[in-house]
């Protein structure tokens, strides 16, 4: 009885573990076979650079939304970098315990709130700011911002951890021979860390490319060039969700195969800082 | 009683002039005594070698000098610890300053993950100077001060991690030497490597002592023996904090010593 | 170019770094104030005890809301869980170190990192049309599964492997079976971290909307069986900002949501730090 508990017990489990294979490749999969016919039928190039998106008239062009989620995307890197390190080094390597222990649970809890909370503040709070400086508010601007508070944890806390993982030999060789902590920090520590640091920048953006709802909320969503950061657009995720409960045929195969776009740009990046983090244990083992 | 033979050498400490004095020194880890009442006197241009039993407190006693104990905080240090008559845990002493004057080579070899070159002119550039052909200068100096220059003179720019240990190591004093400093503090430097590269940093080291000031912490009596121009012996009282059992010339504490608990040590009988 | 000295640049950094960390908190401080103080007043018990008056009205409270939120969670952990513990053992006990395995957790790796829209359209496409389902909790519950998955395996497999190996082979030394191991020894020591992870899914169920947004339709009635559609907190927010622009309704039940996270948080908190604890506590009694 014991010996077929244990012989059983393996098989469930081991059908637990082919169900979560099955269905990361019924994702790709389920994606694809609806994406894929769409794109062959309007054609890639076209489908990709193309710069009108009416699927009333068949015109499925959605290049205006690549260029707005990487403009938003872009935009929430130049200010999420800067802040997310500095906090990084500072919980690494200069706070005190108790400053640590007061910034580690706000760095979580920013990561704990919810997306509509962001953008809800994003529409009430932040929109209006920027309707000052021109425009209607709703813009890339905006949308930057948000998604800065929303990736700032994850670019912060990876990188602290690869600061952290870097070896105390390290510190204490250069400390030993005089430098300052920034020295030491600058020109030991941040490049001994760099894979690390580099991983989460990627998943920032990984995380910032696929926000969907926040986006939505504050970005305007209006299908066009974004000429300035003042200026409204439209993401491809916010794309997806806008008009996928309505759209039928091949409109509605048409956000599929902005989906595929979307999970190429996504797997590309995850692929990045995947071995970029498999990189920096191995440096910091060796 | 066999004692261990001790090298004998002609040329002795060049001066009798004290480089580092200690008086009263107590080191705490939070509640935890690390140090009892150390007095001792560091002979400028020689080498002092601690020995004594592992956790008598030896590496937290170089790391005094250093102020390399200012990183773990909840450690105190009481008494007085004076470099050239000036105490260096007096209010204005600046850190930074007195950690170009006193350098320090670990344990175990820890060159950065940069080129041979950028290790050693690391301390010169953090300390201001960028001038390359200066900088080229200080680096052949220096490699060539610590023995080294020969084996990389043709791979200055390839990775200091390419190194076998024993060159590794010897970089590390290079590093070292570029910051140009008074005192060179050794701990355990050779507990990491095989004994062919133990002799030439053994060799390596009395070369230096003519310039500078060494403290070589070693759980290794012969090369103790071989090596220094003074001894300290250190102990673990009974609370665990180390105390220092004997000072004197190498020569003495291995032939004739004055404590019991000395000569049973080196004579082998524990530790 | 003139160089600053160490000594000014030190400085200088630490008070950029010190203004980071500040920006941070107060960022946070920012939205959290905010909507707390702009949601509160309209928080009693009749807000969260009558229902939502539906269409573009934005009047009535989040009852029904509440009740289709309790129910998603329920499903999703319901199915999560033992897919997801299951799938984590297999990969910690039983799996070898080779191509496939590594694969797996590349995989693993790669599809917590997929946006939720994704998984929405692939919810979509399976459970709301393919399978006939609409629509629905049940819908809406298999696509969370779906997302939460990777997480759960990864934050399970981990707690599984801090358990010390000496405890397994203690174990099989004295005639257990590897599944009486595992089910005995490994699992009961892994208890917290997986109740970490069970928590941090609750809460994921709660915050998560672009998925459900496509799945979950936006029906404000009372759900009647897992057939039905509904909305949760997080989405009753963006329609009330989106559609109906009812702010001050938006605001107060952006305020319940931040009022369940930081309990959420505190309590993961809480668990992992006795998680740690007790770890300590066992390192501690080694000799």
């Amino acid at each position: 009885m014991r010996r077929f508990i244990d012989r059983a017990s393996r098989y469930v489990v081991l059908l637990a573990a082919s169900i979560s294979f099955l269905i990361l490749f019924a994702i790709a999969f389920f994606i694809i076979a609806r994406g894929l016919p769409a794109i062959q039928e309007i054609g890639l190039v076209e489908f990709v650079t193309g710069t009108v998106w009416r699927p009333g008239q068949g015109q499925y062009g959605i290049l205006p939304m690549i260029v707005g989620s990487v403009a938003a995307t872009f935009g929430s890197l130049i200010l999420a970098i800067p802040m997310g390190l500095g906090c990084a080094i500072l919980l690494a390597e200069i706070a005190g315990r108790r400053a640590r222990r007061f910034l580690r649970p706000v760095v979580e809890l920013l990561v704990g709130i919810p997306s509509v909370v962001y953008g809800l503040v994003g529409m009430v709070l932040l929109v209006p700011l920027v309707r000052n400086l021109g425009g209607n508010g709703y813009s890339v601007l905006a949308a930057s911002i948000v998604l800065m508070a929303m990736i700032l944890p994850t670019i912060t806390s990876i990188s602290e951890d690869a600061i952290r993982a870097v070896p105390r030999a390290y510190r204490e060789a250069s400390l030993a021979m005089g430098a300052t902590q920034w020295q030491t920090i600058r020109h030991v520590l941040l490049p001994a860390a760099r894979s690390g640091i580099g991983a989460s920048i990627v998943l920032g953006m990984g995380r910032a490319v696929g926000e969907t709802m926040a986006m939505i909320m504050v970005i305007g969503n209006s299908i066009k060039f974004p000429t300035s950061p003042l200026d409204s657009a439209r993401t491809l995720t916010g794309n997806i969700a806008l008009e996928i409960n309505y759209a039928s045929g091949l409109h509605e195969d048409a956000l599929f195969a902005t989906g595929i776009i979307l999970l190429v740009f996504i797997i590309i990046l995850n692929t990045i800082s995947f071995f970029a983090l498999r990189r920096s244990r191995a440096q910091n083992i060796a | 009683m066999k004692l261990i033979e001790v090298t004998n050498r002609d040329n002795g400490p060049a001066s009798n002039a004290t480089k580092i004095k200690v008086r009263g020194l107590n080191l705490y880890y939070g509640v935890f005594q690390a140090l009892r009442d150390i007095n001792l006197d560091i002979i400028e241009k020689s080498i002092t070698a601690i020995i004594g039993p592992s956790g008598c407190g030896k590496s937290s006693f170089l790391r005094v000098f250093n102020r390399m104990n200012d990183l773990i905080p909840s450690a105190k240090t009481e008494g007085m610890i004076e470099l050239d008559g000036e105490s260096i845990y007096a209010r204005g002493c600046d850190v930074v300053e007195l950690r170009k004057r006193v350098g320090m080579v670990f344990q175990k070899p820890n060159p950065f993950p940069m080129s041979v070159f950028d290790n050693v002119a690391f301390g010169p550039r953090r300390h201001g100077n960028h001038n390359k052909s200066e900088l080229e200068e200080i680096v052949e100096r220096s490699l060539i001060r610590a023995a080294l220059w020969d084996e990389t003179k043709d791979k200055l720019h390839q990775s200091a991690l390419s190194l076998s240990g024993g060159q590794q190591q010897r970089l590390c004093i290079a590093r070292v030497l570029a910051v140009q400093p008074e005192v060179i503090l050794m701990d355990e430097p050779c507990s990491a490597l095989d004994p062919i590269a133990t002799m030439k940093i053994e060799d390596l080291m009395r070369n230096l002592a003519q310039e500078y000031t060494i403290v070589i912490v070693t759980h290794n009596m012969q090369q103790a023996a071989r090596v220094s121009d003074r001894t300290a012996f250190f102990f673990m009282s009974e609370d665990r904090a180390g105390i220092l059992v004997e000072e004197g010339p190498t020569t003495e504490i291995f032939t004739n010593p004055k404590d019991k608990r000395t000569e049973d040590y080196v004579t082998g009988r524990f530790g | 170019m003139p160089r600053i000295s160490p000594k000014t640049s030190e400085r200088l950094a630490k008070i950029l770094l010190w203004g980071a960390g500040f920006l941070t908190v107060l960022i946070l401080a920012a939205i959290v104030i905010y909507v707390l103080v702009n949601g509160v007043s309209e928080i009693n018990w009749e807000f969260l005890t009558t229902p939502p008056i539906g269409g573009l009205s934005g009047e009535g409270g989040i009852s029904t809301i509440i009740v289709t939120t309790v129910y998603l969670i329920l499903i999703t952990i319901f199915i999560l869980t033992p897919v997801g513990i299951g799938a984590a053992i297999y990969l910690s006990e039983y799996a070898q170190d080779n191509i496939l395995t590594n694969f797996i957790r590349y995989a693993v790796e790669t599809l917590a990192g997929v946006p939720s829209i994704i998984y929405g359209l692939f919810g979509y496409a399976l459970f709301v049309s393919a399978l006939y389902l609409g629509h629905s909790l049940i819908a809406g519950a298999l696509t969370l599964v779906c997302l939460l998955l990777p997480t759960m395996i990864r934050t399970t497999e981990e707690a599984l492997r801090a358990v010390p190996q000496e405890y397994r082979e203690a174990s099989l030394a004295l005639g257990a079976t590897r599944w009486q191991t595992i089910w005995h020894v490994a699992l009961p020591a892994a208890l917290p971290g997986i109740a970490t992870a069970i928590i941090l899914s609750t809460g994921r169920v709660i915050e998560e909307t672009a998925c459900l947004y496509v799945t979950l339709g936006g029906s404000a009635a009372m759900p009647r069986s897992i057939l039905s559609g509904g909305r949760t907190l997080a989405l009753h927010v963006y329609y009330l900002a989106m559609d109906t622009m009812a702010f001050d309704k938006a605001m107060a039940t952006a305020a319940v949501l931040i009022i369940i996270i930081v309990i959420i948080n505190l309590f993961t908190n809480w668990l992992s730090q006795r998680f740690r604890s007790a770890y300590t506590a066992m390192e501690e009694g080694r000799p």
